[in-house]
């Protein structure tokens, strides 16, 4: 391996037209590529001393064959001289601070003095610039009087010439500058003058920003291709090229007949046009040049610009081999550790397995399989097999195969590529990657259909569904990558999130459901029963009975949580369905049994919700892992979601429409509530209309009626609710989602049920639409309720065709706004990335960059890894306390 | 004209020129050089009212939220133009 070598410097400088014609081995006059024979025209764009595309021929001026030739640059001599797009912001600053008769900067002895005394480094950027001077002055060494430079995009500058008439009036003249006259100018500026603006005169004259011979690519940069029908197809460049060198002969020809200046300047324009868009064919004020078909050319710099270019597509990006993509679905009888990958992956993937004496009979029973694995239970083939000096040997399955063949020469220090098979390790990963959890190590289940397979637990982290998501698959080929894969990277390494250090992994939606379901308020339940719930988590004894009833034996709802607890766990909270109550009952006698009281591993009182299991929350997880490691909570999350799934399905769980429907009396509370409220409104408005209305401090009558009208509305809406809920108890399904934390709100069963309520754009109520109203349904200046935006209706009675629009507008905005928030987001988080890619923790705990330049002196100030904090804190005082006292802290 | 100083400020976190012989023990605790370590203008208002010059290193004793008290060190640089 060739060492690695520090760079010392770079230095940025301009291709000279003498270096440009001695790099060149070919001048290029004729303005086409292959001639009807398909050979390539001597002088043209595809001379074969330009190199070689083709293979089997050799190149005419390395003599190497394709692959090895680099290929070699051509010229083209132009007419006249034309401007290089990519520099008219140097051209224009250097025609501005510069005297347009000796080209010596516009500056006098004493004022250059006193910007060379700033600059005591060599490499400082400070330069000279624009503002350094003064408007159309007079040049202090001949005189000179200067005008004013206009620059108009893309290419061209106008000078402004001003002349004081007879008596006394200012004459404007504008007087177009050809490429020539500026190359002029810049050829006088003296290399004493350039090395003050920043320019270093022996790699970068600035009269080479003005193009006299333009190097052609060789033709290895614009390979030409050939298309199924047998027609040469060219690339982009070579397209710009011909029109670039038909331009250039007919002007020569032109310039040599003696045209007339103006179809001389005509051409000259046309020339700069084709060379501008050769180089950039996205400059501002210049249409862009087309391909036949109307697609604009991707010319030099858009190969190199933007995500699919150069730098970020070619360079930064890498495709990787070992990988597979495919459809996502759930499955809760993997492990969260576990993915379900495939047959037919499994098959195609493999990992390289050496040949020692100790495995030989394994490998040689694996080759005789091949590369088909007819199903899951066969044992996993091989692919290929490497011989030691470097063959590699693709295996071929069936009568004509290659497989007994070659297992019976395969011998130690050769390398097999062997098909995964389960308990290998592979990486696993959604898009967008955005944390470290969206890339987490995963042991293998080879399964049958065509998705892979995950616990939906470990959805959160990859912050996954399965309405369609695909996943993709890596397998580490070295036992250092699996080694860390394994030790640093595994979902059960990955619990904690080092964003507020706390379980991001957890129980979703059914699992906090069901988990709710089964240990709200106490239930007593059967052997049978008990067993039913339990049978598929790790528990190894029954446990003594709650309670005997006529000699039957009943084991409590809180038993059969406790059973998937280590003993050692005492906690002490209130869950999620906490009502808040004043005063608080505390400990065991709460009427939620929302006291979640657990003493050695045993629920003594309380009911398991969000705050206990969920995602992102998970309190009992986090102790676990704190008391007993990753790979106790990895057996506790698998033994939960398997639990809480049988417990959902106990009783069942669904919600139909009916599940929305309210009592006769509710309905006409609610009625009444929208009807009072609806009243009130107009009664503040006629108040307001009358002028009487006492705006508050510091607002305007309208803005306070608007307040109040919103506030009455919205008082309104949560009436509804509280009537709905009222109704609406744990046997609704929603109810129970809501209260345990599952999925959804109090507000949203009130939408379903009560009112829809207010709708709003910024905050405000709806006012955009036709003069002084927002429908024409309305009168004009009408401010009551319905006119804007208030929904009375909910989503089971149906709205009105008006409500119907206004709740459009107000979810349009909450589309608008994530859409907005995504995209900014995404591009704040690759700035970030590239500012701190490099960055680590050095093993005196400062964080430093590559350069060994430190960045922060302790890593957070602290040290603290926040994946291993409590929530943030070194230590987790509280949970400690509660552990030793068994008591609430 | 009386002129605020900028290090009485509540916010303005405290600001120490530092002696050759703890600038000395600092570079080998970390075994670094100068160059290595975080940089501050010589033009920032902290840096002019406690009088530091380039070259010197500057130690900062800020409050923290997550370790109470965080000590940081900056060299004093010039400020290239533009």
């Amino acid at each position: 391996m060739t060492s690695p070598k520090r760079i010392g410097k770079i230095e940025f400088g301009l291709l000279s037209p003498k270096s440009i014609r001695d790099m060149s081995v070919c001048k290029v006059i004729w303005p086409d590529t292959y001639d009807d024979d398909g050979f390539p025209y001597p002088k043209g764009l595809m001379d074969p001393s330009l190199g070689v595309i083709d293979p089997g021929l050799r190149c005419k001026t390395c003599g190497q064959k394709q692959g090895d030739c680099p290929g070699h640059f051509g010229h083209i001599d132009l007419a006249k001289p034309v401007i290089h797009v990519g520099y008219t912001r140097l051209i224009r600053k250097l025609l501005r601070v510069t005297c347009r008769e000796c080209g010596r900067l516009l500056l006098d002895k004493d004022e250059i003095e006193r910007f060379s005394a700033l600059e005591d480094d060599p490499y400082s950027a400070e330069t000279i610039g624009e503002k350094d001077i003064k408007k159309e002055r007079i040049c202090p060494y001949c005189g000179d009087q200067q005008f004013k430079i206009n620059f108009e995009k893309p290419t061209s500058f106008v000078e402004v010439v001003t002349e004081s008439g007879e008596n006394g009036k200012i004459h404007k003249t504008e007087h177009k500058l050809t490429s020539a006259d500026i190359r002029e100018r810049l050829e006088k500026i003296p290399d004493d003058d350039l090395r003050l603006l920043g320019i270093d005169p022996t790699v970068a004259r600035p009269e080479w920003t003005i193009l006299t011979v333009l190097p052609v690519p060789p033709v290895t940069v614009r390979p030409s291709i050939i298309l199924e029908n047998g027609q040469r197809s060219e690339d982009d460049l070579t397209h710009k090229l011909v029109d670039i060198i038909r331009i250039n002969q007919r002007f020569k020809e032109n310039q040599d007949a003696g045209a007339p200046q103006l179809i001389i300047e005509d051409l000259w324009e046309l020339l700069q046009y084709h060379v501008t868009t050769y180089l950039d064919n996205e400059v501002a004020g210049c249409p862009p040049a087309r391909h036949r078909s109307g697609r604009p050319l991707k010319t030099l710099s858009q190969r190199l610009k933007g995500k699919d270019g150069r730098f970020r597509g070619s360079l930064s990006g890498k495709r990787v081999n070992f990988s597979s993509r495919t459809v996502i679905s759930p499955d809760p009888n993997l492990s969260i550790g576990e993915v379900g990958v495939p047959l037919a992956i499994a098959n195609e993937m493999s990992v390289p397995v050496r040949v020692t004496k100790q495995n030989i009979e394994d490998i040689r029973s694996m080759i005789r399989i091949g590369p088909n694995r007819p199903t899951l239970r066969d044992p996993c083939g091989a692919n290929y097999v490497s011989r030691p000096d470097g063959r590699r040997i693709r295996l071929i399955s069936g009568p004509d195969g290659n497989c007994d063949t070659v297992a019976e020469m395969v011998e130690s220090g050769w390398k097999i590529d062997r098909q995964l098979r389960d308990d290998d390790i592979v990486l696993f990963n959604r898009q967008p990657s955005l944390h470290r959890m969206s890339i987490m190590s995963h042991r293998i289940k080879v399964m049958n259909g065509r998705t892979f397979r995950l616990n939906p637990a470990v959805c959160p982290p990859y912050n996954a569904d399965f309405d369609g998501d695909e996943m993709n698959l890596h397998v580490p080929q070295t036992e250092e990558a699996r080694a860390e894969a394994e030790l640093l990277v595994a979902v059960q390494e990955n619990i904690l999130s080092p964003r507020f250090g706390g379980p991001i992994i957890g129980g979703l939606h059914d699992h906090i459901s069901g988990i709710f379901l089964l240990t709200n308020q106490v239930k007593w339940y059967t052997k049978s029963q008990f067993l039913y719930l339990l049978k598929y988590t790790s528990m190894e004894h029954l446990p003594e009975p709650g309670k005997i009833e006529d000699d039957i034996p009943y084991w409590s709802n809180k038993q059969a949580f406790s059973m998937i607890l280590p003993d050692s766990v005492n906690m002490f909270y209130k869950a999620t369905c906490c009502r808040n109550c004043d005063p608080c009952t505390k400990d065991t006698n709460c009427p939620h049994d929302a006291y979640v009281k657990i003493v050695d591993g045993q629920l003594i009182s309380g009911t398991i919700d969000k705050k206990s299991v969920g995602a992102m929350d998970g309190a009992i997880l986090n102790r676990i892992i704190r008391l007993h490691g990753m790979k106790r909570a990895r057996e506790y999350i698998d033994d939960l979601t398997k639990l809480s799934i049988r417990a959902i399905m106990f009783n069942g769980f669904s919600y139909g429409i009916n599940d929305t429907d309210l009592g006769k009396e509710e309905y006409k509370q609610i009625r009444d509530v929208l009807d009072k409220a609806e009243a009130d409104v107009a009664q503040r408005i006629n108040v307001y209309e009358q002028g009487h209305l006492e705006p508050m401090p510091g607002r305007t009558q309208e803005e306070t009626l608007e307040m109040q009208v919103m506030k009455e509305l919205g008082k309104a809406r949560d009436r509804t609710g509280e009537i709905a809920s009222r109704h609406l108890g744990f046997e609704n399904s929603a109810v129970v989602m809501a209260v345990s934390g599952a999925r959804g709100s109090m507000l949203n069963m009130a939408q379903m049920a009560g009112c829809i309520g207010q709708q709003a754009v910024r905050g405000e109520r709806i006012v955009r639409g036709y003069e002084d109203r927002t429908l024409p349904h309305f009168k004009r200046g009408d401010k009551g309720s319905d006119a804007h935006g208030f929904v009375r209706n909910s989503y089971k009675s149906g709205l009105t065709p008006t409500e119907f629009f206004f709740h459009a507008i107000g979810g349009r905005e909450g589309l608008v706004d994530t859409a907005v928030r995504t995209s900014q987001s995404g591009y704040l988080q690759r700035r970030m990335i590239n500012a701190l890619q490099d960055l680590k923790v050095a093993y005196d705990g400062t964080v430093r960059s590559t350069g060994g330049k430190i960045i922060q002196f302790k890593y957070g100030e602290d040290g603290t890894d926040p994946a291993k904090s409590a929530s943030g804190l070194p230590v987790d005082v509280k949970g400690i306390a509660e552990s030793v006292l068994k008591e609430a802290v | 004209m009386t002129r605020l100083n900028v290090l009485f400020h509540e916010m303005v976190p405290d600001h120490q020129i530092m002696t050759p012989e703890e600038v000395a023990k600092l570079l080998a605790d970390y075994d670094i050089t100068e160059e290595h370590l975080p940089k501050m203008y010589h033009d920032d208002p902290a840096v002019k009212a406690c009088g530091a010059k380039p070259g010197m290193i500057i130690c900062i004793t800020r409050k923290s939220q997550t370790a109470g008290e965080a000590t940081s060190y900056r060299l004093v640089v010039r400020r290239p133009k533009k």
